[in-house]
């Protein structure tokens, strides 16, 4: 055993030795310990530095509220993770911790300087700094400050882990397995509900598990004895689930709730590879009972953050329940009863120790029982300054004041080797207000305990207030209770003795003989923020405690503030002048403890990100080297390289081919919706803007789709194919959105029209054949039918058969180019494809991708949604009026179509652009402007599409600019990084403006 | 994370239905015979309220039917869920 190893206790296995290394140098715990207890146990102290400052920071606390322990475990290995708090951390067999934030080392940071200039970085420092010169933030600031921020250090490697995700409904969910969240558990698990338990420890039973006090007493044991038989006693249930090492995250509405269970965290890690690392339980809990527990605040007073400086609790937790101590010659600076029971265990184990009280007096049985046992109290006093770098070594205390707001007498200087502060509880409300659950604050001892108000959840035990044992075991007792409609229960006739706090007193900031500019009374201890910047901050006009908190970073880091909050709250209430209930708090967003990414997104990670979506067709396209973009879910071939080209020139050829003979386009992932019933054609002439009545069955027809503010949001090719039969197509992403439009307007608007609609998107398949040889390759494959253009002409639908199978043959165009698009049904679609490629092999037929297909529409002036449309152009805009019906009585949007901004003559238009150098190609996004030399520069406009086509053999694009419709001829620029590139309004159809090739 | 009653399948976790925002904003029958800020009423203005408020809501990833709910905005809390085209229950 070390030196500071003093004590055996039930909860750490002595017998079995673990080792583990800090800082590269082997030390031994043993199994139980937690990497905190371990170090501690080893006589470290110092483990982190601080954030700004880089002070030597220690351990502090045994909880998730430690500010200062934290660290990087298993650096260089694919298993690293930064940031994990030391104290939460079990001990395991071979693990490697490392100290953060310090270099080159934990001894000797240089980052230690800016605790020298400390002074010139108060708060805000950055932001009033770094504002000038501007030329300096590139280059110097930016890289400065990266290089300094953040505290651990990623991981580089993919996360071999595995997380999981669980749904769990229960009647019953008790966050908290400490004595209150044990009784409440019990009571609802006997009374037959569905009940889950979670701790976030490894062992139920809080505090109480460990508390060995005489003063202590239910049912006439000391209740640690007694605690322990209830757990026993709870673990025999059977609707029972408990759920050790598992932490509430979240606290949603209606009671859904999220838990993250580590499960190989604790493992060695040669155990660790086997299986899952951390669920996340998503909880549906139809009664919710939060038994979370408090959390010790510290008291803020100069140097209060040295390493050896720790909450008075969690030196009682490394004793009795580690059997660590965490110093050999104690001092307890308190100002309230509970930090007498650390005095009592340490001195009972034979450990000097020494009390600080605040108070004048305390009247209570652990009080009396301290001054019985001798232990050493200065009363009315406060630390005004500690000493010692690396470590504690000695304070110095002073009388308070009759009101104790300031310091008298003489200064009195006492050794240590730690000191342990309690500067109260605060009641952990996070889960509470989570759920939208409002707080009271409670004077007498500075609180601030939840205001019950919901049916569906209830706070007990310590995080409601509940601070004496007695009145945590009866209040929860018959809150629960009453909670859960129960008369009687098993905690009824319970008895229960305990000591009680009768004197309180609370100061925020303790008063010092020195001003307070060259103290450092530190609230945030892992953000570096003190008293001192929480009044700078004030002074400087910021009133919000939202603000304060923003501008000072209290409360901001990892820990969240568990520690600071309320002190920050309490220094800004004192200085403003107005009281903590009406200051409120911030506001306690989830998760309560930071989560790890893998844990939020579970298994939906590599192939399981999203689901992808992949045409009948696709093998074809992989064998046949094509290359894949994402359109949505749908992997849709880009383009075809043949012999390494690149995509500039894959798709110069496949574009050039495309007209020249015949290309193909596996068109098969078109939204398609069936549309029918007897007033199919007054639905589409009310959700297009032009008129639908009279197209022939068997005819198709181009359709713009508006949304009610008259912007363009969608277009297609619809087909008739009965009477009362349609076929609808959209674009590839706006598939699904279409669909839920015209459920919408049919459900809620027009419930009397008859049509019904469904999505047959991936019922079908598409091989769409374009070029001067696409009839020829038709013919082939369609022997018996006549493609004529009399028999078969532009925009008109024919039904067929090949191989035996039923098909479609739309003959309608997105390239300009005499165009077929056969429809199959999705099983067929791959040997369609083969069959048109076979047939098409003489005339030169050429598969191409989604870049092809872009450079051809755009040739020809065809907009694509989405590329050329932002949700800003209307078809006005578009100089699409031809398609505007004026006939038409009413269409979604067509009202907008001439409100007082949609008839603006200035609105970006769309144009041509041609650039003066043919061989220059236009950035898509690039902004346009018309005058280069008055400042500030206008922009009127940007390039939506641009290509360089081998058809015409010069840069084409697309772009809209503002009143570009007058603009026909003008000359504007493009201004890029290194130039500016003359270009040429021209017309947006490029080729064949008569339409002579689609009958070609 | 609401737990939402459908009028047409029942309780069914909210991740299934998206909302549509406020209800009972009838589309105007003769739009063509607005004024812009008559149309604008229609097209923009909506109430927003803290407190009880009536919105559209679609089973989206159920049944795919729309209905109206009854949604107090500051809690969360749901009144009334009642099917499109029934009167709005007084609240």
């Amino acid at each position: 055993m070390t030196k500071y190893r003093i004590n055996k206790t039930r909860f750490v296995d002595q017998t079995k030795t673990v080792s583990f290394t800090f800082d590269g140098k082997e030390y031994h715990g043993f199994e139980g310990d937690t990497l905190a207890s371990a170090l501690l146990s080893n006589g470290i102290h110092l483990v982190g530095r601080s954030f700004k400052y880089h002070r030597p920071r220690g351990i502090m606390s045994c909880g998730s509220e430690e500010p200062n322990a934290i660290c990087q475990i298993n650096d260089n290995t694919d298993l690293t993770e930064p940031n994990v708090r030391v104290t939460e951390i079990e001990l395991y067999e071979g693990l490697k911790a490392s100290s953060q934030n310090c270099w080159p080392s934990l001894n000797f940071d240089i980052g230690g300087i800016n605790n020298l200039i400390s002074p010139f970085i108060p708060a805000g420092f950055y932001y009033k700094t770094f504002m000038w010169p501007k030329s300096f933030w590139k280059k110097i600031y930016e890289p400065l400050i990266r290089l300094s921020a953040g505290l651990g250090k990623s991981p580089t490697q993919p996360d071999p882990d595995i997380y999981d995700h669980k749904h769990e409904h229960c009647d019953v969910l008790v966050i908290g397995g400490g004595i209150s969240g044990i009784i409440s558990a019990k009571i609802a698990a006997k009374n037959n509900l569905k009940t889950i338990l979670i701790e976030d420890k490894n062992i139920l039973g809080g505090s109480t598990i460990y508390q060995n006090n005489k003063n202590f007493i239910i049912d006439n044991q000391k209740s640690n004895k007694w605690l322990m038989n209830e757990i026993s006693e709870l673990e025999k249930l059977d609707n029972l689930i408990i759920k050790t090492r598992t932490s509430l995250a979240a606290f949603h509405s209606y009671n859904y709730l999220l838990a993250k269970e580590n499960i190989s965290d604790h493992l060695p890690l040669d155990k660790k590879n086997c299986g899952i690392r951390q669920r996340l339980w998503k909880i549906r809990a139809d009664k919710v009972i939060v038994a979370a527990g408090a959390i010790e605040r510290p008291l803020i007073f100069n140097n209060n953050d040295r390493p050896g400086i720790l909450l008075a609790n969690s030196v009682k937790k490394y004793l009795d329940f580690y059997g660590v101590s965490s110093g050999l010659n104690n001092i307890i600076f308190t100002n309230n009863d509970s930090a007498y029971e650390t005095a009592v265990s340490l001195f009972e184990k034979g450990i000097s120790v020494k009390i600080i009280d605040i108070r004048k007096k305390s009247s209570s049985n652990i009080v009396k029982n301290a001054e019985d046992l001798g232990i050493k109290i200065y009363w009315n006093s406060t630390v005004v300054n500690t000493f010692g770098y690396k470590k504690i070594k000695s304070i110095e205390i002073m009388n308070l004041s009759e009101d104790g707001s300031n310091v008298t007498g003489n200064k009195h200087k006492i050794q240590c080797d730690c000191l342990s502060i309690s500067g109260g509880w605060t009641p952990m409300v996070h889960m509470h207000t989570q759920s939208g659950g409002k707080l009271d604050f409670r004077e007498i001892d500075q609180v601030f305990v939840p205001s019950e108000k919901s049916e569906n959840h209830i706070n007990v035990g310590s995080c409601n207030g509940d601070f004496e044992l007695e009145e945590i075991v009866k209040n929860t007792n018959n809150k629960v209770k009453k909670f859960l409609n129960i008369n009687e229960s098993g905690f009824d006739k319970i008895s229960v003795l305990c000591s009680k706090e009768l004197e309180k007193k609370n100061i925020w900031l303790l008063p010092n003989t020195i001003s307070e500019g060259k103290t450092k009374s530190f609230i945030d201890f892992q953000n570096d923020s003190t008293a001192k910047d929480i009044k700078l901050a004030l002074r400087e006009g910021f009133k919000s405690i939202e603000h304060v908190k923003r501008y000072t970073t209290t409360g901001m880091a990892t820990d969240q503030g568990k520690l600071s909050n309320m002190h920050a709250l309490g220094i800004i209430a004192d200085t403003a002048g107005v009281k903590m209930g009406t200051l409120g708090t911030t506001t306690f967003r989830p998760p309560f403890t930071p989560l790890t990414f893998g844990a939020i997104v579970g298994r939906s990670v590599g192939k399981f990100f999203d689901v992808v979506r992949k045409t009948s067709i696709h093998e074809w396209h992989v064998q046949n080297n094509a290359k894949f973009e994402n359109v949505g879910q749908w992997k849709r071939p880009w383009y075809y390289p043949i012999n390494n080209e690149n995509l500039h020139e894959a798709v110069q050829r496949e574009s050039k081919t495309a007209r020249d003979g015949a290309g193909i386009l596996d068109a098969s992932t078109l939204g398609k919706i069936d549309i029918q019933g007897s007033d199919a054609s007054e639905f589409l002439n009310r959700v297009y803007t032009n008129a639908w009545s009279k197209l022939g069955i068997g005819k198709c027809r181009y359709g713009l789709m508006l949304n009610e503010d008259g912007m363009v949001y969608d277009d297609g090719v619809t087909t008739r194919l009965g009477e009362n039969h349609y076929l609808m197509t959209t674009t590839t992403g706006g598939a699904a959105n279409v669909l839920s439009k015209l459920e919408d307007y049919l459900q809620t608007e027009w419930p009397e029209l008859d049509v019904y609609l469904t999505s047959v998107t991936d019922h079908y398949s598409t091989a769409s054949i374009c070029g001067p040889n696409s009839k020829k390759i038709l013919k082939k494959l369609f022997p018996n039918k006549d493609f004529s253009d009399e028999a078969f002409p532009h925009m008109s639908y024919q039904d067929a058969i090949i191989d035996k199978i039923e098909c479609r043959i739309m003959r309608i165009s997105f390239t300009g180019e005499l165009s077929y698009e056969i429809n199959i049904e999705s099983k067929y679609g791959k040997s369609l494809w083969e069959n048109c490629i076979k047939a098409g092999e003489e005339y030169k037929i050429t598969p191409y991708g989604t870049e092809t297909m872009h450079l051809l529409r755009a040739e020809k002036g065809f907009i694509i949604v989405g590329q050329d449309t932002d949700g800003t152009m209307t078809p006005i805009d578009l100089q699409m009026d031809w398609i505007v019906s004026k006939k038409k009585y009413d269409f979604i949007g067509k009202r907008s179509l001439y409100r007082s901004d949609t008839i603006r003559e200035d609105r970006k238009q769309l144009v041509g652009l041609l650039t003066d150098d043919p061989n220059e190609i236009l950035e898509e996004g690039a902004q346009i402007v018309s005058e280069l030399d008055k400042k500030p520069v206008e922009m009127i406009g940007h390039v939506t599409s641009s290509y360089f086509s081998p058809n015409l053999n010069k840069s084409i694009a697309l772009a809209v600019v503002k009143g570009g419709k007058k603009m026909k001829g003008q000359k504007l620029f493009v201004p890029m990084e290194n130039k500016n590139i003359n270009v040429t309004v021209s017309d947006f159809i490029f080729l064949d403006k008569e339409n002579k090739r689609i009958n070609a | 994370m609401f737990i939402i009653n459908c009028p047409y399948c029942g309780e069914r976790d909210q991740i299934e239905f998206s909302c549509g925002g406020e209800a009972h904003i009838v589309r105007p029958k003769q739009p063509t015979e607005l004024s812009d800020d008559e149309w604008a009423e229609y097209l923009f203005m909506r109430k927003n309220i803290k407190g009880v408020q009536f919105e559209r809501w679609n089973h989206a990833h159920g049944c795919r039917k729309w209905f109206n709910m009854v949604r107090d905005t500051s809690n969360d809390k749901i009144h009334a869920v009642y099917k499109m085209g029934e009167k709005p229950p007084v609240i």
